[in-house]
């Protein structure tokens, strides 16, 4: 498989999971959370400084149907990420490394 | 494992804070190494990867949910530096965008699930396939052994973190033996998810796997030497 083609397909999978696989995921406490309030230190956490924004705790403001809502959030927060780390990871990467990769890259190019 | 503000006093947070500075310059540095024209869009793919299966959160016990943390999973995908990165990202969106994981204690959580997440991933990642024997398929057993390291460990940081900056007066020990006992369930969940994540990959595209290119190597170099032999 292509590199282009790999990354393509893994993104894809990586929206379907934030988008629509999330819907199922456990609401209950995580770890941190249920330890925090067995334990009684959960009443320290302060309010979210950001806890009215547009898609605070995975939720799309204005949209009602939970499924719909959610999966929005977690399409919108895949691609958001998506973009920055890729964009750090091009921006610090080697440029124009020949060698080993574009080698690489040419034997998957006479493979397909 | 996202920490609010608040459970953290400001001398912590701030310590925190400084590690995580620190902890993202270097990697910043060290990623360099690490990606080429050809594996710089794992970064976009491995974070973005991370911060949908964080969405995922899977039952633990009654009443308790963990979710993939992803340290060790970005370590052997795309490089330690580039996976502290990838983390970094993640935790920033969720606190700016989803109000996961508080402001103030940003640094706490790319210290914890950062830092200590991708950073013992990869030491116990390399420590475990040092002792396995050079191949493809146990690269995935390797990253899963070291993902359910992380979770505990992460655990135990926060601990230590809350020992000296914890804002309420209750019983260390009970929160030692509480969060190690959790994390270690969550742990086993981490090590399925990033064993299957990490075969489905060496599967299609091992040279994409950072952690596979000392094994790939191995193989190149007896390929070569039966070519010597045979000519």
């Amino acid at each position: 498989m292509r590199t282009r083609s790999f990354v393509l397909a893994g993104v894809v999978v990586a929206l379907l999971l934030a988008g629509g696989l999330s819907f199922y995921a456990s609401s209950h406490p995580d770890g941190l959370e249920y330890v925090a309030e067995k334990t009684g230190f959960l009443d320290s956490a302060d309010d979210h400084a950001a806890g009215d924004g547009p898609f605070a705790d995975y939720a799309t403001k204005g949209v009602d149907d939970a499924r719909l809502s959610g999966g929005v959030a977690g399409i919108v927060g895949t691609l958001v990420v998506l973009v920055l780390a890729g964009g750090l990871g091009f921006a610090v990467r080697r440029r124009g490394s020949a060698g080993q990769s574009e080698r690489a890259d040419a034997r998957d190019k006479t493979d397909a | 494992m996202h920490v609010p503000d608040g459970f953290l006093d400001v001398p912590t947070s701030v310590a925190t804070g400084a590690v995580a500075v620190a902890g993202v310059g270097l990697a910043l540095r060290g990623a360099r190494r690490e990606l080429d024209d050809r594996t710089a869009p794992m970064a976009g793919l491995v974070a973005a990867f991370v911060f949908a299966t964080q969405m995922l959160n899977f039952p633990v016990g009654a009443g308790t949910s963990g979710h993939l943390l992803g340290g060790a999973l970005a370590a052997v995908l795309v490089g330690p530096w580039t996976g502290v990165l990838c983390l970094s990202v993640v935790l920033l969106v969720q606190a700016l965008l989803f109000a996961d994981g508080g402001i103030t204690a940003l640094g706490t959580n790319i210290t914890l699930m950062g830092i200590v997440g991708v950073g013992v991933g990869w030491l116990v990642f390399r420590l475990v396939q040092k002792l396995l024997p050079k191949r493809t398929s146990l690269v995935p057993v390797a990253a899963g052994v070291a993902a359910l390291a992380t979770v505990p460990v992460a655990a135990l940081t926060f601990v230590l973190l809350f020992a000296f900056g914890g804002q309420a007066p209750v019983s260390l020990g009970a929160v030692l033996t509480a969060m190690l006992g959790w994390h270690v369930l969550i742990g086993v969940g981490e090590a399925v998810i990033t064993g299957l994540v990490v075969s489905s990959v060496v599967a299609v595209r091992p040279d994409l796997v950072h952690g596979a290119r000392p094994v790939l190597a191995a193989r190149r170099l007896e390929v070569r030497t039966d070519t010597e032999v045979s000519a």
